[in-house]
């Protein structure tokens, strides 16, 4: 009988594939370095393996796509927050990948837990776990608060942009900078063996499950302990606040080398910029200006919440917030021309769709598209616009041409050259738009006469530098 | 894929439309006596209304439908409203907070999710709040409305449970516990499990004893409050006042003659509530409920305003009415008309509208397999013909009035000899 696993890229590949190593299973493309996604083990022909990014594992697993899983407890507990009825057992733990998921707050704005509750403000919490950090809200009884999902780099939003981040801290990372303070643990974290409710309790699995077992009881175990939270990042110098401070958010990732080039041209200074000894809070010769580093995703809701006044983020990231907040205060103010790709719509080869027309029938024929992406309001939008019928979006983290075909039908996903596409046995049928970087700004700090004027001094210099290179 | 309603949603059919029209309407008329003004407050309403109260569990608020609205880039979350009382009580503070006394009554629909599919997720409340009144008189009030819309729907074997949420705090808050168990406690007892009580077992012997006696003895006089309050005033004080309020509401149901029970552990699940509770039961299943939430208007920002009030569960009562009597035929006119003629159906149209003009049922024939009213207006061939189904007669019609003045011989208007 075919068993289906789902094994984790990322943080827990080292640790899973010595495991499965021992386990004998004979993965030989389990490694950082693989450039395939779906993997047969010599050991058990019956199973197949496929890679995910660790948090689309558990809900993988809960909709019945793979019988078994191997990702961090944390991120089933963040599913399982939300859906506590959805088809997910935990089966074990496996002693590797330990972290910490803690509430953490700036040192300077640290109250205690009662004082916290009383508050009637709104409390501010940013996470890449949304739904544990809503429900952690609610068994606290905080009167009144509000969650930020983010991507990432949640230790750089306190004490301007969060209240509290919920954060995982992992052995060997610098997460907790010299001015954060972990209010309370949340939850302790391994790497687990998840398994769907329904193949567990129908389907033979011992096999597998017994050569894991095998393999791990000649392993040691580590056990999720806290995390040395002694300032171990950056330090952290205060930065400029007040009504007139211009507060800026600079992309990581591949925006970064581009954008650090721009503002050379426009002869901006940011010293220390990420990556190399870098900081999420870099410095610049800019009076009267803040700067952060975060992630390009996140910028749109952030600077709609008046967190910066201005950031460089993609046009992808900027639409998918507007299609969620039609009358969002956020504007384009320019082009930066660089980051170019455009987003797609993306079938299996073996599809006969050709184009959005026949993509309908696709739909009509299996009564109900699956449509993956990391934009699910540009997804959502494109199948409503598109009248695709019947559909659910499935949102992913990442590597989502793993998807097709066995677990979506179509995808909308950003590309270059179209080349990963084609190396997948994938074909675009449709071109969304095309997308680069782009300066956006919050409209109410526009019209802000505090403002308005450092921020259109600061848009020039960019143009400038824009249309000279 | 088969198109098919949401998990754990119904629909109602115009059997059961006709009954929740029954009980929705009993329910206005009883208030409209009582002097209650209906309401209706939106079905969005902020996340924060609820947890700014502070007294709903996690357990509950963890179950409410909310998501970010279209311009909800603030993180600001909307539910489907969950409970009928709160949002009344929004409305109050910000439309009628003025008013000494504000009687108000809804009907809505209140939204929590539940697990398995099974039982509903939408269900549907009548309720009545008496905002600013702080006496036993306002609860015996509420009391006898609610008993007296379920007499008016003629329900069997009713029953009303009392306790007190008053009572039930001084307990937990006598028992030695740390602030940590006694929130725990407390939301265990919130979120319907009330048999915490029973398993706590506090130092004193004689403690227990009291504990013992208030949870399992059940009470039908104010007496009973009489012998509880002496077996506690001594190693209890903190218990008298609740117990003393609970006894005044009592005396005015004696006089008032309802028959009650006093059940301490029927008041599981009380959320906000700070003083008398009650449960409505109709052949043992819970109907309706209600009780005194002194303490939600301030908690929610507005002035310290005393309050109570009930909602009765549309839902459940539909099922216990009584089955209607067999359906007679409506009286009224069904008139066949050929569709390719326009000027016939221009005749038929005059026809129809005139008809419903007197108050006449009249409606045209789209093919139905059975038609179940008494005349038929043949006009597909010339001259138009009227026939009564059962005697068979047959009447020549040029026009309305032709149809009038045959109707009107033995007038079939609906509801006219009623």
């Amino acid at each position: 009988m075919p068993v289906r696993i789902g094994l984790p890229k990322g943080r827990l590949l080292a640790g899973t594939a010595t495991l499965l190593e021992k386990a004998g299973w004979g993965l030989t493309d389990y490694h950082e370095r693989t450039r395939y996604y779906r993997l047969q083990s010599s050991r058990f022909p019956d199973l197949s393996a496929k890679i995910f990014h660790e948090k689309d594992i558990p809900i993988q697993v809960a909709i019945g796509n793979y019988d078994l899983g191997i990702c961090g407890l944390d991120w089933v507990a963040e599913l399982m927050a939300k859906y506590p009825s959805s088809g997910l057992v935990k089966i074990r733990e496996l002693g590797y990948g330990e972290s910490v998921l803690y509430l953490v707050a700036s040192k300077a704005e640290a109250v205690p837990m009662a004082e916290m509750q009383a508050k009637s403000d709104i409390i501010r919490i940013a996470s890449e776990y949304p739904n544990l950090a809503e429900s952690f809200a609610l068994k606290l009884r905080l009167r009144r608060f509000c969650i930020f999902p983010i991507w990432g780099a949640a230790e750089v939003y306190p004490p301007e942009n969060a209240d509290l981040v919920l954060i995982s801290g992992r052995t060997g990372e610098e997460i907790f900078n010299h001015h954060l303070v972990a209010v309370t643990q949340v939850l302790g974290s391994t790497a687990c063996l998840i398994a769907n409710r329904d193949s567990w309790e129908a389907k033979d699995l011992s096999e597998v499950v017994a050569s894991l077992e095998e393999a791990l009881a000649t392993m040691e175990l580590a056990h999720p302990t806290g995390v040395d939270t002694a300032p171990t990042g950056e330090e952290y110098a205060p930065a400029p606040h007040g009504p007139h401070v211009i507060s800026i958010a600079l992309p990581d990732g591949h925006q970064q080398a581009p954008t650090q080039e721009l503002l050379q041209t426009a002869g901006i200074q940011v010293r220390k910029y990420l990556p190399s000894g870098g900081s999420r809070r870099p410095a610049s010769n800019l009076d009267g200006v803040r700067i952060k580093v975060v992630r390009p995703q996140d910028m749109p809701l952030q600077v709609a919440n008046g967190h910066f006044d201005l950031a460089i983020t993609g046009k992808d990231w900027l639409l998918e917030h507007l299609y969620q907040f039609p009358s969002s205060p956020v504007a384009e103010l320019l082009d930066l021309k660089y980051g170019w790709v455009k987003i797609v719509a993306v079938v299996s080869k073996g599809q006969p769709a050709t184009d959005r027309h026949t993509m309908k029938q696709l739909g009509a024929r299996q009564g109900g598209l699956r449509v993956a992406s990391e934009y699910v309001n540009v997804a959502d939008k494109y199948a409503r616009d598109n009248h695709l019928g019947i559909y659910r979006v499935i949102p992913t983290w990442g590597v989502t041409e793993a998807f097709l075909p066995e677990d979506a039908d179509l995808l909308i996903e950003n590309t270059q050259t179209g080349q990963t596409l084609a190396r997948h046995n994938l074909k675009i049928v449709d071109t969304l738009f095309e997308s680069t970087a782009r300066l956006i700004a919050n409209t109410d700090s526009l019209a802000d006469p505090a403002k308005r004027e450092k921020m259109t001094a600061i848009v020039e210099i960019l143009r400038k530098a824009t249309e000279a290179s | 894929m088969r198109v098919q309603k949401c998990k754990g949603s119904r629909d109602l059919s115009p059997a059961e439309m006709a009954r929740f029209r029954t009980v929705e309407s009993a329910f206005r008329a009883g208030c409209a006596r009582w002097g209650y003004e209906e309401v209706r407050t939106p079905t969005l309403e902020y996340l924060h209304l609820f947890t700014s109260v502070g007294t709903l569990t996690p357990g509950m608020l963890g179950k409410v439908y909310s998501f970010l609205d279209w311009n909800g880039w603030s993180g600001e979350r909307v539910v489907l409203r969950p409970d009928g009382t709160i949002p009344v009580a929004r409305y109050y503070i910000e439309d009628r907070a003025e008013k000494a006394v504000a009687r108000l009554c809804y009907v809505a629909n209140v939204f929590m999710f539940e697990e398995t599919g099974e039982k509903d997720r939408e269900r549907w409340q009548c309720g009545a709040e008496l905002i600013g009144v702080s006496s036993p008189l306002a609860d015996a009030e509420l009391i006898a409305l609610a008993m007296e819309v379920l007499k008016k729907l003629d329900l069997k074997c009713l029953e009303l449970r009392l306790s007190h949420a008053g009572l039930i705090r001084a307990l937990i808050s006598s028992l030695g516990l740390n602030d940590e168990e006694q929130t725990s406690v407390l939301d265990q007892i919130l979120d319907g499990n009330i048999d915490v009580l029973a398993r706590i077992r506090p130092g004193k012997p004689e403690l227990a004893r009291a504990l013992a006696s208030l949870l399992d003895l059940r009470g039908k006089a104010p007496g009973f409050l009489h012998n509880i309050k002496a077996l506690f005033v001594r190693d209890m004080p903190q218990l008298v006042a609740p117990v003393d309020n609970f006894i005044a509401t009592v005396d005015l149901l004696e006089m008032l003659g309802c028959d009650y029970q006093i059940d301490i552990t029927s008041g599981r699940g009380f959320e906000y509530y700070t003083g008398v509770m009650f449960r409505i039961l109709a052949d043992g299943e819970h109907i309706g409920g209600g009780g005194r939430y002194d303490d939600l208007i301030p908690l929610m920002g507005g002035k310290k305003t005393p309050a109570s009030g009930f909602a009765l569960y549309v839902d459940r009562i539909m099922g216990k009415l009584a089955p209607e009597t067999a359906k007679s035929q409506t009286p009224g006119v069904l008139v066949k008309v050929d569709a390719t003629s326009p000027e016939t159906v221009s005749t038929a149209m005059d026809i129809v509208r005139g008809l419903h003009e007197q108050g006449f049922v009249a409606r045209l024939d789209l093919g139905e397999p059975t038609p179940d009213l008494g005349w038929t207006l043949d006009m597909t061939e010339s001259p138009f013909v009227l026939a009564n189904r059962l005697d068979k007669r047959r009447f020549t019609i040029n026009n309305v009035a032709d149809v009038l003045a045959v109707l009107g011989e033995e007038d079939a208007r609906p509801n006219r000899s009623a």
